[in-house]
């Protein structure tokens, strides 16, 4: 599997410890393991976006299962970023419809302006680019995803405008 | 204009939060349920709405609901399927996004038919802004008293929380979806035991697609008999269609079931005709997972009837000739769509969702996707296209879940109906190397090429 | 209950398995079992080997069933009949199972130290076909180190979950598990974690194929080159009935007992898999029997084995001969009523 090639500061900030625990009420005390899902959310957001084996464990701690329950989860789901990602990572939909409406050119066009291949970071570590399979979006095609959020009919005005509005930083990532 | 069940109150200014909601009658369902009607009064009405599941298969509602298992004493949960992920499908989005609190009004209605106080919401990772409107509004919902102990002062208490996926189509088959939502990886059980009897921890468990849910308020307020007056024969009610591709509107719409394909692809009311007006060339009009359907199977079906959306007749003619409802993802392909490119489209989106699980899924969507790009890409053979017929026919049935049929049929359909574009594809790789083939060359063109 | 499959009658309790039942009857009605493992509790439905048809549902509801029904998973009802190897369709489905369990199988027989006692082989030699229609490259993973005991073989495996179903179920600590999904999906530690702990060694032995093998016993012989014998020890953590894989004098591998189906006996713990490989730490009980055509039995001692002439130089047949008598066991005796059954 992915060697560990890269460093993470963990910090459990007192806000993400409240969050945490507001998740964990939500299920019943004896079944803590299913609040992983969401708070692997959480805690990957306050961690730059990835999870170092070590964020993993101290998940694995915090809902007190085995590390391994945790690595077999974040290994399944696509969400989960298992190293460094752009702070803005563009998730272009490459399904069926967003395939007809030309998802792959705005795709390419982004990847060609910031000089990166697909599923690449651009050096400064700020973008990176994927394609991704169905967002569910399919009536407000070209579209992808950024952070929380989804940035529908795009055009090639729209990428460019996007990618001005990040390095400006004014672009929000997360619904907090 | 035709009734509207679930987005009639869509246009009202403020109707995403709860004062404007409830201003417009929201909650009426919850307090009549709950004050003049018992758990099996609403599964009856239930029943004879006939109403059938939205998420893809179909299924009576009612039935659903009274196979849960109520003897055993353990704690019941109802889980509502927010997971949409099938290619072609956004409309459950589209209702939570715009009047989150008609699911959880839904929700609660519904959990006291089954006797759950414990439910669940689940919601795909990547609707990461609606999981956060969802958990405002049932925040609101809780201040309001509509959740939690005693509520309205009856003896009924309710705890509703949503809960998000990150990243996994399978996860809305529902025994994946219990799974997730047990903290695992999205493997489907094998069943038996069904959720009802076994589900979430254990416990008996209903699994619902969020519009199935939603449509309960209304049945409750007025009448499953009034909710079996819409609709045509065995296909009650409205019907959220989510359409797309290469239409002048696309978008969520409303329907009564019983319009025809016509009527809903041509008004102006709904998708508004073809986009650029080119011709139509075929129509998925189920999602990913159904078979696709031709130019001459859309308006009429093979024997020349026409084509209604209910789940009956877009079935008509079995797979031969006909498709199926699914989840209502209604894609709309005009004469520029490569009909090879798009089922490889379609056969990588499965590889990639495959939960690896059993080996005629891992191993034969893998190998779909291997041998469609192989023939995309102009490197075909003819051997080719019956080797695609062969694996989709091992795979089909074989499965533990779904997903493994979910692959097949549409690679079935594409060469049951567009072998000639298969073909062609093998005779003229040097065409079909530029990615929009067919752009430039309309599909009528084929069959004249393939006989120069 | 009353089942019927292949036109074979049985009496069963509730709650057996179609397999369970059909193992009762035996024969060759008895689907192949590539993940489900009786000793092992949650195992099977995955490999889809074991596919059979129901023809008749039960007694009181005679319909047929439309789908195939993972036999390890459906238990049988009242009157049930099923259609095993009497069905075309189940025939069918076997091969289609059996090529999609193969075409990204490394097919590297002849260096794989399970050869000789994989289950693959068996079901490929039953129910494959000799034509190969996979013409992409097959799929590989980077190799990953479990520690000194255990050889993991990524690219041969087939996700049986079985090795998982190991650790959880005989220890309290399981460190290994299937990780990524679809056809990426991996027996993994993630993290190149050593597996090692007083029971991993069952995972050895519960593996159908050659994804994970004896360390040990690694590239030594050829499973039919060993003389298999029961034996056991005085052991503190387990039963310490074994089979030991015998060439020579030489102990060259130890493992459970298994039965007729491949399943183990009793597992066994590391100890007297790994650490115990001198003849004095055992009790010889005697040969071990294999079924008729395992390949094991190619060169069973108790049979006279026709000569062979081999026409080469003297000088090697010098070599095989001192091979031979090493094989043979000529300083054990035996006797000529023990011939294979």
């Amino acid at each position: 599997m992915e060697t560990n090639k890269y460093k993470q500061d963990i910090n459990i900030t007192p806000e993400l410890q409240q969050r945490i625990d507001e998740l964990l009420s939500h299920y019943p005390s004896d079944k803590k393991k299913s609040a992983l899902l969401p708070v692997l959310h959480e805690v990957q957001d306050a961690h730059d976006n990835w999870l170092s084996t070590e964020l993993m464990d101290k998940v694995a701690e915090i809902l007190e299962i085995k590390p391994i329950e945790v690595y077999e989860v974040v290994t399944f789901y696509t969400m989960y970023n298992q190293k460094p990602m752009g702070k803005y990572t563009f998730e272009f939909c490459l399904t069926s419809c967003c395939g007809l409406r030309g998802a792959d050119d705005m795709m390419e066009y982004t990847c060609e302006k910031l000089g990166i291949k697909p599923g690449g970071t651009t050096a400064d570590g700020l973008f990176s680019v994927a394609g991704v399979q169905c967002l569910g979006a399919c009536g407000y095609a070209p579209m992808m995803q950024l952070g929380d959020f989804y940035k529908e009919h795009l055009t090639k005005e729209k990428i460019d405008q996007i990618i001005k509005d990040c390095k400006a930083g004014n672009i929000i990532l997360h619904d907090k | 204009m035709a009734t509207k069940i679930l987005l009639d109150k869509i246009n009202v200014p403020g109707i995403r939060s709860y004062e404007v909601y409830r201003q417009q009658g929201g909650y009426s369902s919850v307090e009549k349920a709950l004050k003049t009607m018992t758990p099996d009064e609403i599964t009856e009405e239930v029943k004879a709405s006939g109403l059938r599941g939205r998420g893809g298969a179909g299924f009576p509602v009612g039935l659903k609901w009274s196979f849960i298992d109520k003897k055993s004493g353990k704690p019941r949960h109802l889980v509502c399927n927010a997971d949409e992920s099938e290619p072609g499908t956004f409309k459950d989005r589209y209702l939570m996004e715009y009047i989150p609190h008609l699911l959880i009004e839904g929700m609660i209605t519904s959990s006291y038919a089954l006797g759950a106080n414990l439910s669940y919401i689940y919601i795909r990772g990547e609707y990461m802004w609606v999981f956060k409107t969802l958990e405002r509004a049932i925040k609101e919902a809780y201040a309001a008293g509509w959740l939690g102990k005693n509520i309205l002062g009856t003896d009924y208490s309710l705890d509703l929380h949503v809960h998000c996926g990150a990243g996994a189509y399978i996860c809305g088959e529902e025994t994946a979806l219990i799974e997730s939502l047990e903290g695992k990886r999205g493997n489907p059980r094998i069943k038996p035991p069904f959720p009802a009897v076994s589900g979430l921890w254990g416990n008996p468990t209903v699994v619902n697609n969020v519009e199935s849910i939603a449509n309960v308020p209304w049945i409750v307020n007025n009448s499953g008999a009034d909710y079996a007056k819409l609709g045509v024969g065995r296909s009650t009610g409205t019907k959220l269609i989510s359409a797309s591709g290469h239409i002048k509107k696309p978008g969520v719409y409303e329907i009564e079931l019983g319009i025809s394909v016509d009527e809903f692809i041509n008004s102006d009311e709904y998708c508004g005709g073809m986009m650029d007006s080119r011709p139509l060339k075929a129509l998925v009009p189920g999602g990913s997972s159904v078979p696709v359907l031709p130019a001459h199977l859309i308006y009429k079906t093979a024997n020349g009837e026409d084509r209604m959306m209910t789940y009956e007749s877009l079935a008509e003619g079995g797979f031969e000739s006909g498709s199926m409802m699914g989840s209502g993802g209604f894609i709309v392909y005009n004469d520029t769509a490569c009909i090879v490119r798009n089922t490889w489209n379609f056969a990588r989106f499965y590889a990639h969702e495959s939960c690896g699980q059993c080996s005629p899924c891992r191993e034969g969507t893998g190998w779909l996707e291997k041998v469609l790009h192989r023939i995309e890409t102009g490197q075909g053979t003819m051997e080719d296209i019956d080797l695609l017929w062969d694996i989709q026919k091992n795979i089909e049935g074989n499965t533990i879940c779904p997903l493994g049929d979910a692959a097949a049929w549409p690679v079935a359909a594409a060469i049951r109906h567009f072998r000639d574009e298969f073909e062609y594809h093998v005779l003229y790789p040097e065409k079909v190397k530029n990615r929009d083939h067919f752009m430039n060359e309309p599909f009528e063109s084929i069959k004249h090429l393939i006989t120069n | 209950m009353k089942v019927t499959i292949d036109g074979h009658e049985i009496e069963v309790e509730p709650g057996t398995t179609i397999l369970q039942a059909a193992r009762m009857i035996g024969g060759e009605s008895v689907p192949p079992a590539m993940c489900y493992y009786s000793k092992l509790e949650d195992t099977g439905g995955k490999c889809r080997a074991c596919l059979v048809e129901v023809s008749k549902g039960s007694e009181a509801d005679p319909r047929p069933m439309p789908k195939l029904m993972a036999s390890c998973k459906t238990g049988v009802m009242d009157g049930m009949e099923v259609k095993s190897i009497s069905s075309d369709r189940v025939l069918e489905a076997r091969k289609a199972v059996t090529e999609f369990l193969l075409i990204n199988h490394p097919l590297d027989c002849p260096v794989c130290d399970q050869a000789g006692e994989c289950d693959l082989q068996n079901l490929s030699f039953q129910h494959g076909i000799s034509q190969k229609r996979f013409k992409e490259d097959k799929r590989t993973f980077e190799p990953e180190n479990i520690g000194d005991n255990i050889q993991l073989h990524m690219n041969r495996c087939i996700l049986c979950y079985r090795c998982v179903k190991v650790a959880e179920q005989l220890t309290d600590d399981r460190v290994h598990g299937v990780c990524g999904r679809g056809d990426h999906a991996q027996i993994s530690t993630y993290i190149s974690n050593a597996i090692d702990n007083e029971f991993s060694g069952n995972m050895i032995d519960v593996c159908p194929v050659g994804a994970l093998t004896d360390k040990t016993f690694r590239f030594k012989s050829r499973v039919w080159f060993n003389k298999p014998y029961n034996a056991h020890r005085n052991c503190t953590k387990c039963s310490g009935k074994v089979t030991l894989w015998m060439f020579g004098e030489e102990i060259q591998r130890v493992t459970a007992r298994k039965d007729e189906f491949h399943e183990v006996e009793e597992f066994i713990c590391n100890q007297c898999r790994f650490d115990h490989k001198e003849p004095t730490d055992w009790v010889i009980e005697g040969p071990r029997k294999f079924e008729k055509f395992s390949v094991i039995n190619q060169n069973n001692y108790t049979r006279k084995l026709d000569k062979v002439v081999i026409k080469t130089e003297e000088h090697i047949l010098e070599g095989r001969e001192q091979d031979r008598i090493k094989i043979s066991m000529k300083n054990i005796p035996y006797t000529e009523h023990e011939s294979k059954e």
